[in-house]
């Protein structure tokens, strides 16, 4: 874990200089908005322990609101998936997996569980995130039209980093 | 009480959740209430200097289209100058009185962070409060409107984007000098809603929508953008009408931030009509 440690900190870092410098200015008529980032939160190890869990994932979701003047928004959605991950990755693995201490990448989970993991957690990140954002339930569809979008385009940025990492 | 607190260790993780839930609440509900958190905006100093390096960096690029926008300026300004200079009867030049202060100064400042795709959007520029900028001061560039400034840091500044639904900007149609508010559809980056112009306007597509007077923040007539298309909604005695801005707030790279001198001096004589 210790020696892990840097390469934590490496991630975190580039993961949210991607995605405030690059991603956050990609746009398709302000319906396309993909938000990467969490994938720091997908990625640490099952053995982390809970409060760790979730108070980096409070700070990981500030940072992000701090350069998007979203306060608040960012951070609930992130601490909302970082609460749900155990359960999620108990959904989509075998107890043996989880147990051993791996972490949850496409090498270790295998591929359809990975996509699991990763489709239910974007899902349920950008669903608190868009209507967090919005704020209220008017122009209900626009938002959910702009969610669906945006989740797909996460979920396959996601999914295109990790082959790009993983190759063999 | 021990049992109590045996109950909150043993649920630590539900009740860490509930909290950080609960602060992320507290700030969003907080924010949107306009409370200027001063810290946490992206007018801090480390948010700043990550926007400016990489700004400074992506401007490279664009030092082309940058010098074609400065060069197509200048040319429109000297034409301005010649057209006065040639009527100098018909026009005579204003003299400025030295005595008193000019009503509206401009500060020249550049973007380093900008949205156009969230529902509020924001913008960063690299001059702050040592350079005299204060909040409340209207942002333009040379196209047109861009925004208000709302936070401000000794070497930073942020505000409202143009295309931020909870700005409202006094605007008339040039033509005929009829008012209304200007605000933004929050769909497409180039386009907003003119609101409160009633029915019995005549105006055609393709008018000039501009800043009108009674705003305390921009000066009268700063181009907005012209008018798309309009439709009568049932049951309404106004229009609604799409604008089609001139800023393009995809490029946006050099703008103005505007002072209005004799703000306060307005503002104090105004609130005293407040208690009749």
């Amino acid at each position: 874990m210790i020696k892990d440690f840097g390469k934590y900190i490496a991630m975190f870092m580039v993961l949210v200089l991607i995605q405030v410098l690059i991603l956050n200015n990609i746009q398709v008529s302000g319906l396309i908005n993909p938000y990467i980032y969490i994938l720091f939160i997908l990625l640490l190890p099952f053995t982390i322990p809970g409060y760790f869990l979730l108070g980096i994932a409070f700070i990981l979701g500030i940072t992000i609101d701090i350069f998007n003047n979203t306060l608040g928004v960012h951070a609930g959605a992130t601490v909302l998936i970082a609460f749900l991950r155990p359960e999620i990755a108990k959904l989509v693995s075998s107890r043996e997996i989880i147990e051993k201490g791996n972490t949850p990448n496409m090498t270790q989970l295998g591929f359809a569980s990975f996509l699991k993991y990763v489709v239910i957690c974007v899902l349920i990140h950008h669903l608190f995130l868009f209507y967090a954002e919005a704020f209220s339930f008017g122009g209900f569809i626009e938002t959910f039209v702009r969610y669906i979008l945006s989740s797909i385009f996460s979920i396959l940025l996601i999914l295109g980093s990790q082959f790009v990492i993983f190759k063999k | 009480m021990r049992s109590l607190f045996r109950f909150l260790l043993r649920n630590y993780y539900l009740m860490m959740f509930l909290a950080l839930e609960f602060v992320s609440f507290v700030l969003i509900v907080s924010f949107n209430n306009y409370q200027r958190v001063a810290f946490f905006n992206s007018s801090n100093n480390i948010v700043g200097t990550v926007y400016e390096r990489f700004s400074n960096l992506d401007d490279y690029f664009s030092l082309s289209r940058t010098n074609a926008r400065l060069a197509a300026e200048n040319a429109s300004l000297r034409k301005q100058l010649h057209f006065r200079i040639m009527n100098q009867e018909k026009y005579p030049i204003n003299r400025p009185d030295t005595v008193e202060a000019p009503a509206y100064i401009f500060t020249s400042a550049k973007v380093i962070g900008n949205s156009t795709n969230k529902q509020f959007n924001y913008i960063t520029l690299n001059k702050g409060s040592r350079h005299g900028i204060k909040p409340d001061m209207g942002i333009i560039s040379n196209e047109g409107i861009v925004g208000i400034i709302t936070n401000v840091s000794p070497n930073y500044s942020t505000g409202l984007s143009l295309l931020n639904k909870r700005l409202s900007i006094p605007a008339k149609i040039k033509k005929n000098n009829y008012c209304g508010a200007l605000v933004w559809d929050g769909e497409h980056y180039n386009t907003a809603n003119l609101n409160e112009i009633p029915f019995h306007i005549i105006f055609n597509v393709g008018d000039t929508v501009e800043t009108s007077g009674y705003s305390n923040i921009f000066p009268e007539g700063i181009m907005i953008g012209t008018i798309k298309n309009f439709n009568v909604e049932g049951g309404t005695n106004f229009y609604n009408i799409k604008v089609e801005l001139s800023t393009n707030f995809k490029t946006l790279k050099y703008i103005e931030v505007v002072q209005n001198t004799k703000s306060a001096e307005r503002t104090k004589l105004e609130s005293n009509n407040v208690g009749e």
